[in-house]
């Protein structure tokens, strides 16, 4: 990097009214064959709903391939453009409508790449959730075999009895979620355990 | 040392107790920043002075991913998904919003120098008043009936963007007893990988309450903070019309392989 990135800060409480917008949180209609629920709820340290959090997902199709088409702020119901964003409700939760996405090569295990922002939280958080699937190619998977065993669970859907996907999301505590570093992409934690 | 109160809305201490709290981590980071340790460039996730953030940030390290496909790419927008008329914060209703009429505008790079083109910014703020269109801001300052506060843009072919609208104002908020912040716009970006997706404020020129805000002295170093102001540009200033103040927005690096005629594009 030649260039010093322009540091974040938080989204505040006050995103509500400009960031979420109709039908951010339907990837596909509800109708679509293939349509699955996304959803969870967003805990702080003492495992209290965060009533303040905003989630961007971003996936590849069922088939693997990532969308480049337009039309994610005003969707047209047919294009899948592989990018949605809800702000949590009064109790924490959020929901998606989506689908499954596929595996974009050989043995890689299939994820959602979640975004989570929130008022007191000064830079966004990356994190995977990944399907739930076969233990054999998530064992195998390059990120998930590097988290320690112990952790690598908050990386992993659970599948409800509906079909749902289930992904809760903890800032703190026992099960605090795995959030994710890139390179080239600066963040500073401040004081950790 | 007392465990620290966790509710965000509490206002139980007073300014001075949060500029000594300021002050002490600022100076343990100049000291280790001068003794050869890392320079921070970003704001720290575990920043008690901003009290919201004591029970939302990680306590653990940040892990390692190397980015793989869907993190390589971002989200593709375009003029169906943003009408030009949507960086105009001044002509959204039937009258003139209530303020001094300003012009932001800047260029967007990523980390290596290279335009972000085409990519969505998004922007909100406070009105003339310091208040938000906002249910849940409750701060007694008039709303604005002819200003929302939100705009949206796509960049031009060299990174460009630029919004009209009105300068906001600062805002008492309940950090602690008497807390302002300090007057900002904020601003939300995407960049070729997701993994440059920021949220961010801009700030203005001068603001005196810099120093006092917890929010903005969450980035421990000077030459960091000073990335978040804006500059008056009086060429951006227009005769009987608007003033003007620039502000470039540099995205972290992208991970991407690029081809030779992408970065001359």
């Amino acid at each position: 990097m030649k260039l010093t990135p322009t540091p974040a800060q938080t989204v505040g409480p006050f995103f509500g009214y400009a960031l979420p917008y109709a039908g951010g949180e339907a990837l596909v209609d509800r109708s679509h064959p293939g349509a699955v629920r996304l959803h969870g709820t967003v805990y702080d340290g003492d495992g209290v709903p965060v009533p303040d959090a905003l989630l961007e997902i971003w996936q590849p199709d069922e088939h693997g391939v990532i969308s480049q088409q337009p039309g994610s702020l005003l969707r047209d119901g047919y294009t899948f453009t592989g990018w949605g964003r809800a702000a949590v409700d009064g109790v924490g939760h959020f929901s998606f409508t989506t689908v499954e996405p596929g595996s974009t090569g050989d043995g890689v295990a299939p994820y959602f790449l979640v975004t989570v922002f929130a008022r007191g939280l000064m830079d966004r958080l990356f994190t995977r959730a990944y399907l739930p699937g076969d233990p054999a190619t998530l064992e195998q998977d390059p990120l998930l075999s590097s988290v320690p065993a112990d952790r690598r669970q908050t990386l992993i859907t659970t599948r409800e009895s509906d079909g749902s996907l289930r992904f809760d999301i903890h800032f703190q505590g026992a099960d605090e979620t795995v959030f994710l570093n890139y390179p080239n992409t600066p963040q500073f934690t401040g004081p950790v355990d | 040392m007392a465990e620290k109160n966790t509710d965000p809305d509490a206002a139980a201490l007073s300014q001075a107790e949060i500029d000594a709290e300021i002050a002490a981590i600022h100076g343990e980071y100049r000291a280790q920043r001068d003794a050869g340790g890392q320079v921070e460039t970003n704001a720290r996730l575990n920043f008690a002075p901003y009290r919201s953030s004591l029970l939302r940030h990680p306590t653990k390290s940040l892990h390692h991913a190397d980015p793989e496909d869907i993190e390589l790419y971002s989200p593709a927008f375009g003029h169906r998904d943003v009408s030009p008329l949507e960086a105009d914060l001044t002509i959204q209703h039937n009258g003139e919003p209530i303020g001094e009429r300003i012009i932001v505008t800047g260029r967007v790079v990523d980390g290596d120098g290279r335009a972000v083109a085409g990519q969505l910014v998004e922007m909100w703020q406070a009105n003339a008043a310091g208040r938000y269109m906002h249910k849940r801001d409750q701060h007694p300052a008039p709303l604005d009936p002819n200003f929302t506060g939100v705009g949206r843009t796509l960049t031009g072919p060299n990174g460009e963007y630029s919004f009209t609208t009105i300068k906001p104002a600062p805002y008492p908020w309940k950090n602690h007893n008497n807390a302002w912040r300090s007057a900002h716009i904020h601003f939300s970006l995407f960049g070729t990988d997701f993994t440059q997706r920021i949220v961010t404020q801009m700030y203005f020129p001068g603001d005196p309450i810099f120093d006092l805000d917890p929010i903005y002295q969450s980035i421990t170093d000077q030459a960091a903070r000073d990335r978040l102001v804006a500059t008056y540009d009086h060429s951006v200033s227009q005769h009987e019309w608007n003033t003007g103040y620039r502000w470039d927005i540099v995205l972290s690096g992208s991970n991407r392989t690029w081809a030779e005629q992408e970065e001359e594009r």
